[in-house]
């Protein structure tokens, strides 16, 4: 029962980081960048989501609404200002600006928001008990798992399934060849980072309620380990992502249980090194050779 | 149809294209032949959009599409096979095709589909295959049938034999004259001059960025010059 209530604890932080590596996976399998502001732009969601609670006063599905409309439009800016003018730059100089602007949302938060933590509100009360009290679910895990699960369906079906979606893959196979066929690349790629937000700013709602607070730099942990779920699921598969996430927060419950809540990290890292020397592609990634 | 007026492209310092002027008239199959670099690619790469000219202009059914984007290109009725084929390799087959229709109404996509089936057999076999799996010739069959989705009026196909068996370079051919007699204006960039100049209705000849030889197929053929440094003799 024990080794159950950890098992559900994983799973329920799995889906966190699940839901933020599904959009880190997602611009960079289409737009083969790591974008490494994501995780500044869950802690941006965060924020909006808290004054529309708290603030405006409205409902959790609203201030959802309101967090995924800021985080999209916020995705759309930082990928338009920032990075489609280093489109055919090497990558180096755009891994540097995700880093940049990683900075530059973080210090713009403690500007506005300053430095100190703030309590986010548990946006779902109450647990489901079983087998007569010995073990406990509580609904926000259920719900979280949940929405990540249709999340990561939803993003399948929309990828394998629409136009829009089949285009972004060829986009991310040989932009010239999808240009050739009139597909608009800038707009495509405007439109992965939108998606992308608006996961993000879900994925912040959902992170900041299991956290209870909120402060500038609270997307910055979790987006490395979201980062680091992706990887190990297969960067830039979106069921790889929702995998890696949901056994990075399992390895991390239990490390935590079992091991050391202080060296849980170090034990998260390590399995994730292991895992890519066994399997460079990460678990579910397809390995292909550099072209020559 | 299409007229190339005086372009001029460069890739840094170099100077690709040096002062190209061309046209393709309605109905013909046009070939561009020369050496590997002598710039062929880079002409169909500028037509496209792909890359833009410092001077002169393209003009397409009338139009100046020199500063148009290359993918507001394809929707005028204008298809560019890229050399190497450069077809979706992990999509598959059938997904290939919706790529080519994508600037295309939805509604007559399945009468596309099925109308490039009849013409492609062997991609009708292999509708749900990953294209990365097809063969070198039904790559290429998959690259032409691609680009046809799009009902182009002109049909740039830049060599398309690279790399085919003979027997698979006739097959290509064949193709490309059937889809000339179906109303479908070609300009075809070969290294393959002998193939090309048999089909062509006019040929131009590019050497390291400029134009130097034009005239009918035939004629070309038969000129001492161009059998000396193109057809081996
Ligand atoms: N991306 C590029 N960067 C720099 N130079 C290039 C590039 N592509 C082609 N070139 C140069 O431009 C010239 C023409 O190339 P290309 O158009 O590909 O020739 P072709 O298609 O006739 O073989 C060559 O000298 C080639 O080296
Ligand atoms: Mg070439």
């Amino acid at each position: 029962m024990v080794f159950l209530s950890y098992l559900i604890s994983g799973i329920s932080l799995g889906s966190v980081y699940a839901m933020i590596a599904l959009g880190y996976t997602m611009v960079y399998g289409i737009a083969k960048m790591l974008n490494f502001a994501h995780g500044d732009v869950i802690m941006v969601g965060g924020y909006v989501s808290l004054i529309a609670m708290t603030s405006w006063g409205l409902p959790v599905w609203a201030a959802v609404v309101v967090a995924m409309v800021a985080c999209t439009v916020l995705g759309v800016v930082i990928e338009g200002l920032a990075y489609r003018p280093l489109r055919s730059a090497p990558s180096l100089a755009v891994l540097i600006t995700a880093i940049g602007v990683s900075y530059f949302l973080q210090n713009s938060a403690q500007l506005i928001f300053s430095p100190n933590p703030k309590s986010y509100p548990v946006i779902i009360n109450g647990s489901l008990s079983l087998f007569g009290g010995k073990l406990t679910i509580s609904y926000i895990s259920l719900v979280t798992f949940l929405v990540c699960v249709i999340i990561m369906i939803a993003l399948t079906l929309f990828t394998s399934r629409s136009k829009m979606g089949k285009a972004m893959r060829a986009v991310s196979e040989d932009k010239g060849a999808a240009q050739l066929m009139g597909i608009n690349v800038n707009r495509t790629i405007s439109m992965t980072f939108a998606i992308g937000s608006a996961l993000a700013a879900v994925a912040g709602v959902f992170l900041c309620s299991s956290y209870t607070t909120l402060m500038p730099t609270t997307g910055s942990m979790p987006g490395i380990k979201a980062f680091t779920a992706a990887v190990f699921g297969g960067i830039g598969s979106i069921p790889g992502a929702f995998l890696g996430g949901l056994l990075l927060g399992i390895i991390e419950a239990m490390a935590k249980a079992y091991i050391s809540t202080n060296i849980s990290n170090a034990i998260v890292f390590a399995v994730l090194i292991v895992v890519l020397l066994v399997r460079p592609a990460g678990l579910l990634g397809k390995y292909v050779p550099e072209k020559v | 149809m299409l007229k190339v007026n005086d372009i001029n492209v460069y890739y840094g310092n170099i100077h690709a294209i040096k002062g190209v002027s061309f046209e393709v008239n309605e109905g013909e199959i046009v070939t561009l032949i020369g050496a590997n670099g002598a710039g062929k690619s880079t002409i169909l790469k500028t037509i496209s959009g792909l890359l833009r000219s410092t001077t002169g202009s393209i003009e397409f059914l009338g139009h100046n599409i020199s500063n148009t984007p290359p993918h507001k290109i394809v929707s005028q009725s204008l298809a560019h096979v890229p050399e190497g084929r450069r077809i979706f390799l992990q999509m598959t087959v059938q997904e290939n095709l919706e790529m080519g229709a994508f600037t295309q109404d939805g509604s007559k996509l399945r009468q596309d589909l099925d109308d490039v089936y009849k013409q492609f057999p062997r991609l009708n076999e292999r509708q749900r295959q990953i294209a990365g799996t097809l063969s070198g010739g039904e790559q290429q069959m998959l690259a032409i049938g691609r680009a046809l989705m799009s009902h182009p009026k002109l049909l740039m196909l830049d060599e398309p034999s690279m790399g085919l068996a003979p027997i698979l370079v006739e097959q290509i051919f064949d193709i490309i004259k059937a889809l000339r007699d179906n109303g479908t204006t070609i300009l075809l960039v070969e290294q393959n001059a002998q193939m090309a100049l048999s089909i062509a209705d006019r040929a131009y000849v590019l050497e390291t960025g400029k134009i130097i030889l034009s005239g009918t197929g035939q004629d070309l053929i038969q000129s001492d010059e161009i059998r000396k440094a193109y057809l081996g003799g």
